[in-house]
């Protein structure tokens, strides 16, 4: 089974977003393999509580992978070493004995620090709130089965549709470039009827408010796609930009 | 014991049939017209299912809307982990599902301790919710030829669950997230991230506003409205251990408690059949596997001790036991349901074979939940497609490969079907303040069937709570903005900052999580699975020491008024100290076992529980009476008028 470790940790922590940040180094010993880093952070915390000093503020809330609020660079990866995980399901185990790891927020323009390895993300919501939607009120809809759509289409949207908005694409970027997230919701609207309606219109809103929170471009070094935890593919990105160039050639 | 009231509490059913109720009340009800509508200010605390479906429609409908959550974004709430799926009565299938069917199964779920009339809405709306997630793209699993697709889940013989992977909560929250959105680009809501509710404000006897504080700033601010709406979850966590997020707590619901709601059947609390064992003490949470596993997957134990004993000491290998030493007990003990028995029955099942000396793993607390016969039946590829996540995540966690071997399970703390009392209309004891979602009471009884927590935040936000406000904006029209600096507001502000500086002040030794772990343990030994007169007692006795320990010895490093992660964790135990003793008394004021309430002393012969219907046909209303005083029970009879009350039978 799972055998205990040992390892240096080192912790970028920063009091606010104008602060300067550094590294700080803990010795970390006797940690069980089924831990995850998170409860490897947690273990942290109590030791720093009862040293009275203040714990390291990170995000995190379901710790099942789903909830996209937990970050954290580890090791130079967002999200860590494991693929198509989140840093709440990354074990202990897939550590040695006598590491160092290195934990970092997210780095990007885009991403303020708030403090330590917390990120303000909020401008994801903003990208949303330009038009990741189908303008439609509550109540008065044609019945679920009126319109019947192809399972590999469903499928697709479904693919697109798993990004849980984590950031780590950004995270993962060297130009900070927000186009997987934008192009897995603008796929999934547009590959559904439903969505189909106001396509045109959505693409050009969200397109243009990721350019205006300071979002850089994509060059296809498919470096976000590597990094996701949801493995959602930049096959998302063409389809993006074929939907950016139908709707800016109608105009 | 609890002071009981002669007071009865009123429901506030609509007369007339059950099947026209619904219809009846909307046709009566008061209305707002769409140029007052604009003048009325709604705060929802809250952004899962409940919450952002409410803000949303309520946007929609003209109101103004103020939504609050804890998280960096309203798409975090942790209706985004549901996994297996959505009831619905569509009977797409045409296999005998109806709006009635949907009902009877929901009301037998949940004991016969539900509303009739709650329970009939909940049914009535359910296929409006599915055109709604379907018109706002919603990926829903579809057949080939394009239709909606559906499986079946726990306690109903019928398919009726819709899903989009495992991952159902997470596509329905999105759709709520985005018709947020949508409304937030109208300019109707206005979403405030990273805030926490600490206090509801009360002004001539209504629910007025709420005192909030700014998570990153540490400020504590004043919100005013003419109602506020409460979707913040149930109380899980007040077990430490539970599947619930980490951040889910019961402090909104207890604030609300606080100020006069009364907080109803606070014992009936969910624990999930299908989780990952725990192991060693650092764990933070409990993991779920979907109930929609047990639609494939068969679960078992060793019939005889020896392999038990072998299992637990690592000599043996699951594998290695033949089928004919297999003991399927939910096959054998309901041969009609199987291994798709409702959630309180299957776990209690589990608790009673490792009882016994059959459990499976080294602390002997797990059974097997197998796939080796789907993979027989159907092969792996079939199964790969159906369950591929649910699979992959139990082997980063528990480091086996379930493919090859089969899972091991034990129950976990789920869900709360306690909550705050709420009427037919959603509206608390207090005018003006409404609760929707896990966060009310109503509907599941003393236990939720799966797919049906997706279903009742969804009912109410998008289809409930927009009618019934109304009947109570109507009379508010007149009533113009509330001044956050009416005496009432500051009153409030200045009570939560004098907790807050109590809370600095302790100075001690001990860390928020070490005192919520020992709580945590004291819930789950003493009000857990199985519960007894003396065990309650117990519970009371320790949680009171629990208390002590916090007041005497916490310690919150850092500053108040800036971003402190261990204070809001302090102000969340606090609460769930309370919470935990209001479990208690409930729990011992209701001397029958009824669906995830069991009572040792109350069981039949063959161990299934043994309800009272004589004494405890009622809803327990718990009502605040003082700091350190005991709640006074209020007690709500439940009528049962269209459904025959009778013992739960899964087994013909």
């Amino acid at each position: 089974m799972d055998k205990n470790i040992s390892f240096t940790l080192k912790v970028w922590r920063q009091r606010g977003p104008k602060a300067k940040g550094a590294f700080e180094t803990y010795q970390m010993k006797d940690i069980p393999g089924d831990t995850s880093f998170l409860e490897m952070l947690d273990i942290l915390n109590e030791q720093l509580v009862n040293e009275n000093k203040e714990p390291i503020a990170f995000d995190h809330d379901c710790r099942e992978g789903i909830c996209g609020m937990c970050s954290l660079y580890v090791n130079g990866h967002p999200h860590g070493p494991a693929t198509g995980a989140t840093t709440c399901q990354l074990y202990m185990r897939r550590f040695k004995d006598g590491d160092t790891i290195t934990v970092e927020p997210w780095r990007s323009a885009g991403f303020p620090v708030i403090r330590d390895l917390m990120v303000d993300r909020t401008a994801f919501d903003k990208i949303q709130q330009a038009g990741g939607y189908v303008s439609i009120n509550t109540g008065g809809m044609p019945d679920a089965n009126a319109i019947p759509i192809g399972k590999d289409i469903a499928e697709e949207a479904m693919d697109a549709a798993a990004c849980i908005g984590c950031g780590a694409c950004v995270a993962a970027c060297k130009n900070g470039s927000a186009m997987l997230f934008v192009s897995a919701k603008v796929s999934q609207f547009a590959l559904l009827p439903q969505g189909k309606v106001e396509a045109k219109k959505r693409v050009k809103a969200m397109v243009a408010k990721m350019d205006e929170l300071g979002f850089g471009n994509c060059t296809n070094t498919r470096a976000c796609e590597a990094e996701c935890p949801k493995c959602v593919s930049i096959s998302n990105i063409a389809r993006l930009n074929r939907e950016f160039i139908k709707a800016k050639l109608k105009d | 014991m609890a002071k009981i009231s002669s007071v009865k509490v009123d429901s506030k059913i609509p007369e007339g049939p059950l099947a026209e109720k619904w219809t009846n009340y909307k046709a009566h009800q008061k209305l707002v017209n769409p140029a007052n509508k604009r003048k009325l200010d709604i705060i929802v605390v809250g952004t899962g299912l409940a919450g952002a479906s409410g803000a949303a429609s309520l946007g929609a409908m003209g109101f103004n809307v103020l939504n609050f959550c804890i998280q960096d974004s309203p798409r975090r709430a942790h209706s985004i982990a549901a996994q297996g799926g959505i009831n619905a009565a569509k009977n797409y299938q045409n296999d005998g599902d109806s709006v009635y069917r949907l009902f009877y199964d929901t009301i037998k779920g949940g004991d016969y301790r539900a509303r009739e009339a709650n329970v009939h809405r909940l049914a009535e709306v359910s296929g409006a919710i599915i055109d709604q997630c379907v018109a706002q793209c919603v990926p829903f699993a579809r057949e080939y030829g394009g239709l909606l697709a559906n499986r079946s889940f726990g306690g109903a013989q019928v398919s009726r669950t819709f899903y989009a992977r495992g991952q159902t909560g997470q596509q329905l929250l999105l759709g709520a997230y985005s018709a947020l959105n949508y409304q937030v680009s109208q300019g109707t809501v206005k979403v405030f991230t990273r805030y926490e509710m600490l206090d509801l404000v009360i002004i001539d006897g209504r629910a007025r506003g709420i005192i909030a504080r700014n998570l990153v700033t540490g400020k504590v601010e004043r919100f005013a409205a003419h109602a506020v709406v409460i979707a913040t979850g149930g109380y899980g966590n007040a077990y430490f251990l539970s599947t619930n997020a980490m951040g889910s707590n019961g402090s909104a619901a207890l604030q609300c408690y606080r100020k006069g709601a009364y907080f109803a059947n606070p014992c009936y609390a969910q624990i999930h059949p299908t989780c990952i064992p725990v192991h060693g003490d650092k764990q933070s949470k409990l993991t779920l596997m979907s109930e929609s596993l047990r639609n494939d997957g068969r679960i078992w134990v060793p019939k005889k001790l020896e392999d038990a004993k072998a299992l637990q000491q690592g000599k043996k290998h699951p594998n290695d036991i033949p089928d004919e030493d297999r003991d399927f007990y939910l096959e054998r003990r309901y041969p009609a349901f199987g291994n798709l028995v409702p959630r309180d029955v299957a776990s209690r099942a589990a608790k009673e074979r490792c009882d016994k000396g059959f459990g499976v793993n080294n602390t002997g607390l797990a059974v097997f939940l197998d796939f080796k016969y789907a993979i027989q039946r159907l092969g792996e590829d079939v199964v790969r497609q159906r369950y591929g996540n649910l699979f992959d995540m139990y082997e980063e966690i528990a480091d086996t490969n379930p493919y090859k071997e089969p899972m091991m399970i034990f129950p976990a703390i789920h869900y709360t079907m306690g909550g705050i009392w709420v009427d037919y209309e959603l509206q608390t004891s207090i005018p003006g303040l409404f609760a929707i979602g896990e966060a009310n009471f109503s509907d599941h009884g003393a236990n939720r069937l799966g797919a049906s927590a997706l279903m009742q935040g969804l009912a109410d936000g998008y289809f409930v709570l927009p009618y019934t406000i109304q009947n109570y904006l109507a009379d508010q029209i007149q009533v113009p903005r509330f001044s956050t600096d009416a005496p009432e507001f500051v009153a409030a502000e200045k009570a939560v900052n004098d907790k807050i500086a109590k809370l600095m002040a302790i100075k001690g030794t001990r860390s928020v999580d070490s005192i919520h772990k020992e709580l945590g343990l004291v819930m789950w030994d003493n009000v857990g699975m199985a519960r007894t007169k003396e065990s309650l007692e117990n519970a009371l006795k320790e949680i009171d020491r629990v208390e002590k320990i916090f007041w005497s010895d916490l310690r919150i490093p850092g500053e108040a008024d800036t971003l402190n992660i261990e204070l809001e964790k302090a102000l969340r135990l606090l609460d769930f100290i309370e919470i935990g003793r209001l479990m208690a008394y409930d729990a011992l004021n209701r001397e029958e076992s009824c669906g995830g309430h069991f009572r040792e002393e109350h069981q039949t012969e063959e161990g299934e529980a043994k309800r009272d219907d004589e004494n405890f046909s009622y809803v327990a209303c718990w009502k605040y009476t003082g700091e350190g005083q005991e709640p006074e029970l209020l007690k709500e009879d439940l009528n049962y008028q269209y459904i025959k009350v009778q013992q739960r039978n899964y087994k013909n």
